[in-house]
């Protein structure tokens, strides 16, 4: 049976590698090439520039503006989006209080669990569309229209929120986190139902209050879990695209108005394919790639703690 | 450092890339990326072993177009269609009898990106909408095939003619890149502002020949409760239109050729550009605008206008066809040249008119003869007609559309202000092919003004700061209006 298992094991491997080095790792190499040339994306005549292109990127004020709001991103869209789905996940699985002691979720937490997932199940495509109804700056949109209904909003003055610089972003990133909470949501959910019932019911006996079970008990026991969520919430705030792109106002994948929505993934597409600096923009996916590497490096580093058993 | 020079031809191949390889192999550099321009090289050789198609140069093929063969086309399905595309295939199969393979689509840049890279261009594309590919970029990689050839070959009805006889004044120009003609640009669109017949004859208002009787309708109009203008906020691009007519009409053709040929004076110390400026924000201070319109996109805001909600809306002559479904039966669209200020050059007669939707030949294409000769059959009576019938638009083809078509009442009275307008007083803009980035910040300028979170004196500085960029590209030195 040993005889051979290293053929075995490469003969299931090799397609999936090949895919993966064909169709991920090779563009990646790629574009590290392109990074270093004038290439203008529509042939294959380019010159080498050798480091213009990134000295330029950060005398870019744009592409600057990008990087912020990225980090933006970063800092408010995991640190939400997990406080948010631990507290669900927490109510609906361990949060309620039966007369009898037991542990188990608030009432109706079947319920629950699937009306948070469902956004998730729609594709950023419609998600979009949706909320442009919802935030549209006319009367006609869904919170203006409520606004003027309860007269918080003037008919003649309404909010035009994806046309406000300091609102666009966060509006974008409300949409990213109400999609983001259900995903998350299941994904503690499923995670806490691995954690043995009899340390809860302890913690109840020794008369721990829910705020003290969460902290002492499942949070250490959710860290793994919490660390992988962390790590892609953190790639998901380096992206945004589709998002930005349809929803925001501008010419060539949003951004606007003025560049207040800004990020780098959609100053990198207006570069690559509206203005023709390819070269330029694949020096930005560079440093996009080598922001996003650093990041779960970090991320992974410093959460590492002692793994508890169970 | 550009190496446009080697661009052309199979021996081009890569003087520059080999050099490349070979700097960035000494330079130390990962010796991995140097694999990719290697395979790079290897992709865009496949496209110079193709077979040409070629025939024989003779009177009545001045391309030399082979019998047979293939024809591929690509079209930008968008307000016109594509139906009169389908058509036109039929007939040029009849002639020239070539498996044609034909694609509608929106997704210009997507779907042809990769072909232009890869060295193997469709023959025809109709290059436009959101995601066309830009035609400045297009041409610095020489991509686009000259189309002098095309003016000079005869006319498909009348061959004592020469093609650029029987185009409308200013379509080849309109056309220039780089100080030739590489697209051609087929439907005849007007732009400036639309309105609703039904609703002036109902409310009483006279059309507005004055910026001030603009005004005032506008202003009568906010006191019924409806909006004065209606813009397309999500996509500056209209309001622009606006702009940009006010000031050529407000300054003549020499301001709208000072944009065009990036003058150090283009916006910031010229008056005509300060004068319209600040009279479209008076629109804006006045709040004679339609709330919420800023934020709109194209389609919420041009039927919301259709509903009555506002009074005008900037466009171009595709309106009509664009709002199709949304436009009541009674609404009787119709077209308002742009109002003039006091002082114009240009009277209110004048229009921007001129050549739209860019059809273009690529360098590459394998049936490079053929797509010429598409090019050239389109500008014949026959094919002129079939696309005002299918898309209800006029083409660049003089006299090239049979009376007996019946067109839309917006696009009739677009006509009629067109025939009312002496040649010489139709103006167009180019700056738009020619320099996406500065078409793209002087459109952000607006948005913003429109917002009012600029005051006009610095939208004229950021318009200006976005002609002196473009003008430090070395090629810009070629873009040159007389």
């Amino acid at each position: 049976m040993q005889q051979g298992k290293y053929r075995f094991v490469t003969g299931f491997l090799i397609v999936p590698v090949a895919l993966y080095a064909v169709f991920m790792i090779w563009p990646y190499l790629q574009t590290f090439g392109y990074s270093f040339t004038d290439w203008q994306g529509q042939s294959q005549e380019m010159g080498f520039v050798g480091f213009d292109n990134y000295t330029a990127l950060f005398s870019d004020s744009v592409f600057l503006k990008a990087l912020w709001h990225n980090i933006l991103l970063l800092i408010f869209l995991p640190v939400a989006t997990i406080l948010l789905a631990l507290f669900f996940a927490y109510m609906v699985n361990v949060g309620g209080r039966g007369g009898s002691g037991g542990v188990r979720g608030v009432a109706g937490s079947g319920f629950y669990k699937i009306l948070f997932f469902v956004p998730h199940v729609l594709s950023i495509a419609i998600l979009a569309v949706l909320w442009r109804a919802i935030y549209r700056g006319d009367v006609a949109g869904l919170i203006n229209g409520v606004f003027i209904k309860l007269g918080l909003s003037d008919p003649a003055h309404p909010i035009e929120w994806l046309n406000e610089p300091d609102l666009v972003l966060w509006c974008v990133a409300f949409v990213l986190l109400w999609w983001g909470v259900g995903f998350y949501l299941v994904l503690f959910s499923a995670a806490m139902q691995s954690i043995p019932r009899e340390i809860y019911e302890a913690a109840l006996l020794d008369g721990s209050s829910r705020t003290q079970t969460f902290f002492k008990v499942t949070l250490p026991l959710l860290w793994d879990t919490v660390q992988t969520a962390w790590v892609y919430l953190a790639i998901l705030a380096m992206d945004c695209f589709a998002l930005i792109s349809v929803m925001t106002p501008g010419n060539s994948y949003g951004g606007g108005p003025d560049h207040n929505s800004e990020v780098m993934a959609t100053y990198l597409m207006r570069n690559f394919l509206a203005f023709g600096k390819s070269g330029y923009a694949c020096a930005m996916g560079v440093v996009i790639l080598g922001l996003t590497l650093v990041l779960s490096l970090v991320t992974l580093r410093i959460s590492r703690r002692e793994r508890i058993e169970y | 450092m550009g190496t446009t020079s080697t661009s052309n031809g199979a021996n081009g191949e890569g003087f520059s890339r080999r050099n490349l390889i070979k700097r960035s192999a000494a330079l130390g550099l990962i010796a991995v990326p140097t694999m990719g321009f290697l395979s790079a090289c290897a992709a865009s050789g496949s496209g110079d072993d193709q077979e040409r198609q070629k025939g024989e140069v003779t009177k009545d093929n001045p391309f030399g177009v082979a019998k047979g063969g293939t024809l591929d086309v690509v079209i930008f399905k968008g307000g016109f269609g594509d139906q009169y595309a389908i058509e036109w295939e039929k007939l040029y199969k009849d002639t020239w009898g070539p498996e044609i393979s034909h694609l509608g689509t929106q997704e210009i840049t997507g779907k042809l990106q990769p072909r232009f890279n890869a060295g193997n261009p469709p023959d025809v594309v109709d290059n436009s909408g959101a995601q066309q590919i830009k035609l400045d970029v297009l041409h610095k990689n020489g991509q686009l095939a000259d189309l002098t050839e095309l003016l000079d070959a005869p006319a498909p009805d009348d061959p004592s003619k020469k093609v650029r006889d029987i185009l409308v004044p200013g379509t080849a120009e309109k056309g220039f890149i780089g100080g030739k003609m590489h697209s051609l640009n087929y439907v005849y669109t007007v732009y400036g502002l639309w309105y609703s017949g039904k609703m002036f004859q109902d409310r009483g208002w006279e059309v507005p020949k004055t910026w001030d009787a603009l005004l005032a309708i506008m202003q009568d109009a906010k006191k019924q409760g409806i909006g004065g203008l209606a813009h397309q906020g999500k996509h500056p691009y209209y309001i622009n239109v606006m702009i940009m007519d006010l000031i050529a009409k407000t300054g003549g053709l020499d301001a709208m050729k000072a944009i065009d040929n990036l003058d150090p004076k283009a916006f910031v110390g010229s008056a005509a550009a300060k004068q319209s400026i600040e009279a479209v924000y008076e629109i804006v201070e006045k709040g004679l605008l339609l709330p919420g319109t800023n934020s709109l996109d194209h389609i919420e805001s041009q039927t919301a206008w259709n509903e009555g909600k506002a009074v005008f809306i900037p466009s171009g002559s595709w309106l009509e066809n664009e709002q199709l479904k949304q436009t009541p039966e009674d609404f009787d669209m119709r077209f308002l040249p742009m109002p003039v200020l006091p002082g114009s050059k240009l009277p209110f007669e004048a229009i921007r008119a001129g050549a739209g939707e860019p059809f273009i030949v690529p360098e590459k294409a394998r049936n490079k003869a053929g797509g010429l000769e598409f090019l050239r059959m389109m500008c014949s009576r026959e094919w002129s007609t079939t696309f005002a019938q299918q898309a209800n638009s006029l083409t660049i083809v003089q006299d090239g559309v049979d009376k007996s078509v019946e067109l839309r009442p917006g696009t009739k009275s677009a006509i009629e202000a067109v025939e009312a307008c002496p040649v010489d007083q139709r103006f167009d803009y180019y700056y738009t092919n020619w320099y996406s980035e500065m078409d793209e910040s002087i459109r952000t300028a607006s948005a913003e003004l429109m917002a009012k979170r600029i005051q006009p004196n610095e939208w004229l500085k950021r318009a200006q700061a976005a002609v002196d960029k473009a003008a430090e590209d070395p090629e810009s030195k070629n873009n040159k209006r007389p």
